[in-house]
């Protein structure tokens, strides 16, 4: 722990450059001051129970897909926070999470141009082990005007979590752990009326919410269960009715040595909580829905069709099997085989409109928890992986996903089911010590929107310094002659310790990138980026 | 514009003359697998160094690294005593996939669970994979962000200089 030193600096730095060329045939966008540049700083300086720090960021202007409102250079974050015997407290902006985040989650993820952070006071008390009470109060980040600049509704929350084997020295040794935690969550943002048909609706000054949480595990098995629920919240994502939300969200496994199972099921119903009632996609969530498809990372399967939660509501189920085949079996060969089979799916809410001035009022109702009649998502996907020699490692995937565009609009051309396959092969080859080359092969098979699809991937490493990668996306299969565009992007970067800098060139597609219920479309692109990143 | 210069020439300048002093591992308070919370400032290995790496279920360059950690593991342990301390910064969209996998790859590490990133936040950490390796008083001594099939000889040429 440290003790009398004159305390210590770390931080880190971020910047993106990018310069953007004319192609009418991808339909890049290209702002008028044909560049953009992201940029950000950290320091944060610490001495004993004493922190503090800034984050300095820059936007001159925003680089296309964030948020063009962003301009400016100065101060986005900064903080003071000191921490005496069982009491923690923050002043200033500050980032937490309540159970599973579905009541309240501040987080960045500055990739994205995706930043909640909170702006106010936060305390932390441990009265006694195992005992975690937290208060906290401000509001939230919405822009960045040369400074933060905050968004309208206050929010005032409190947490209270129990480890029961820490607070009852009696269970202290007990092989099974349980901690159960308890949130209420309330915004106040001052309400006018709105009109609906001719008839005048008062909007509520304060919503509160609130959620009860239980985690067990014993050995190998885990379960852990949270229940929310939020008073009436007329928004702009709800179409300003009063009816009250509710989520769940409940989670069982079980793995040993070799072998793992997963399973989750999800359903929200009017879970969109913000800070501001009339503001929508990335603006100032206070909570955070998970999206039940798993998260994956090969270009087709990615950003094609990436499935984002609808935040409105969805009733949704997951189902996860990992398996390594042993070495020295038929299955398993030399070295061992991993395989991991996953199925996501997702639909729409059981409800019944309601009608008059129901209708109005609420909307609707929920019939049950269970599947409604809209398919939101479908996505079964399996991964073999085998290490063959020492120089050779090969894997398999496969997807096969049913998206509804209508649900996620990814896309506008095209409204309804997309069936599509994926096949990707990958290899990684050490050529000799230090260098390595990795390969993909990825191919989309789909007979609506864009139709198929072909990516190919060779990346060359060079340990410990340098990297090269090709990247060629091919919409060969496209309806249209002329939309068989292929994608080809290069990259190759620098790395030294914690430093990294990487030049690319090329043509992107339009992405998009969805977290916790909302997605941000990036505009298809063609030119040059530069990125530095740099930790100390 | 002169002043974002001069700020970004200011950081980049204390990034290489901090990148010199040893910094000490912060104190964040995150939960391991069994629903403990942790104390990162309190880890130990009874004076002996520790390797902290940061990964997620979705981060294939991380889990090639830990995957060839764990080859080289126990020849490590042999030689330094070292032990490795695997942090998640998987959110609740894969947090529950963390056990599960770490048992289906056989991964001998500690396993921390950084769900709201405060962890990374706090070190400064960019981007996942990033690795550090800590004297037995918790000074960070080396760091290094990214993997390439070769960059663990990298670590242990760091390593091996705590040799039992």
């Amino acid at each position: 722990m440290a003790q009398d030193n004159p305390g210590f600096i770390n931080g880190n730095v971020q910047v993106l450059w990018q310069q953007y060329n004319e192609d009418t045939l991808i339909g890049a966008q290209v702002p008028a001051e044909k560049t953009g540049l992201n940029a950000f700083g950290n320091l944060l300086y610490t001495k004993g129970n004493f922190s503090a720090g800034i984050r300095y960021e820059t936007y001159l202007p925003p680089v296309l897909g964030y948020p063009g409102r962003f301009k400016g250079t100065g101060i986005g974050y900064r903080f003071a926070r000191y921490r005496h015997q069982n009491l923690d407290v923050t002043i200033g902006n500050f980032y937490d999470q309540f159970g599973s985040g579905l009541i309240y989650r501040t987080y960045e993820d500055r990739n994205l141009g995706l930043d909640n952070a909170m702006d106010g006071m936060r305390v932390i008390w441990t009265p006694i082990d195992g005992v975690t009470l937290k208060g906290l109060y401000g509001k939230q980040r919405l822009d960045f005007d040369s400074r933060l600049i905050n968004g309208d509704g206050t929010i005032r929350a409190f947490d209270g979590e129990v480890f029961l084997n820490d607070a009852f020295p009696a269970l202290q040794e007990k092989k099974t752990k349980i901690t159960i935690g308890g949130s209420f969550v309330s915004k106040f943002q001052a309400g006018e009326t709105i009109e609906k048909e001719g008839i005048e609706f008062t909007l509520p000054n304060n919503v509160g919410a609130s959620g009860g949480r239980i985690n067990v595990i014993h050995g190998g098995f885990t379960l852990f269960g949270e229940y929310v629920q939020k008073i009436n919240d007329p928004n702009a994502d709800n179409g300003f009715i009063y009816k009250d939300g509710q989520g769940i969200f409940a989670q069982a496994g079980y793995s040993q040595r070799g072998f793992g199972v997963n399973l989750i099921a999800k359903t929200v119903d009017n879970m969109s909580f913000r800070s501001d009632r009339d503001l929508l996609l990335f603006d100032v969530p206070i909570n955070f829905i998970p999206t039940v498809t798993k998260q994956h990372t090969y270009n087709l399967a990615a950003t094609l069709y990436p499935y984002a939660t609808v935040i409105n509501g969805e009733s949704s189920y997951s189902a996860e099997v990992f398996y390594k085949f042993k070495k020295d079996t038929p299955l398993g060969g030399k070295y061992g085989t991993n395989i991991a089979i996953n199925y996501a799916a997702a639909n729409s809410l059981d409800t019944t409109r309601l009608s008059g001035t129901d209708g109005l009022v609420d909307g609707y109702k929920r019939n049950s928890w269970l599947f409604g009649d809209q398919i939101y998502v479908r996505d079964f996907n399996v991964e073999v992986k085998k290490k063959i020699n020492k120089k050779l490692k090969l894997s398999y995937t496969y997807f096969n996903f049913v998206f509804n565009t209508a649900a996620t609009p990814v896309t506008t051309d095209f409204k309804g089911l997309v069936y599509a396959d994926i096949h990707v092969a990958e290899m990684t080859y050490k050529i000799k010590p230090k260098h390595s080359v990795r390969a993909e092969a990825q191919t989309l098979f789909t007979n609506q929107d864009k139709g198929d699809w072909a990516t190919v991937l060779i990346e060359y490493n060079w340990s410990p310094h340098w990297f090269f990668s090709v990247l060629d996306q091919y919409n060969y299969g496209n309806p249209d002659p002329d939309k068989q565009v292929h994608y080809l992007y290069g990259t190759m970067g620098y790395i030294n310790g914690s430093n990294r800098i990487s030049v690319g060139y090329g043509k992107r597609r339009e992405g998009i990138f969805c977290v916790g219920g909302v997605c941000r479309a990036v505009p298809a692109s063609n030119g040059l980026e530069i990125t530095v990143t740099s930790s100390f | 514009m002169k002043n974002l210069v001069l700020f970004f020439v200011a950081v980049l300048i204390s990034s290489v003359v901090f990148a010199q002093k040893t910094g000490k591992l912060p104190s964040v308070k995150i939960k391991d697998l069994q629903g403990n919370t942790v104390d990162t400032g309190t880890l130990s290995n009874d004076g002996k160094p520790i390797i902290v790496c940061f990964w997620a279920t979705w981060c294939s360059p991380c889990k090639r690294e830990l995957n060839t950690y764990q080859e080289l593991y126990e020849d490590w342990q042999d030689e330094t005593g070292v032990k490795i301390v695997a942090v998640s910064i998987d959110d609740q969209r894969s947090v529950s996939r963390v056990n599960p996998y770490i048992n289906s790859v056989e991964w001998d590490y500690e396993i921390l669970l950084d769900a709201n990133s405060d962890f990374k936040r706090a070190l400064g950490v960019n981007n996942v994979p990033h690795t550090f390796l800590l004297d037995g008083d918790l000074n960070i001594v080396w760091q290094h962000n990214n993997y390439a099939p070769g960059d663990e000889d990298e670590l242990y040429h760091e390593l091996i200089k705590f040799g039992k």
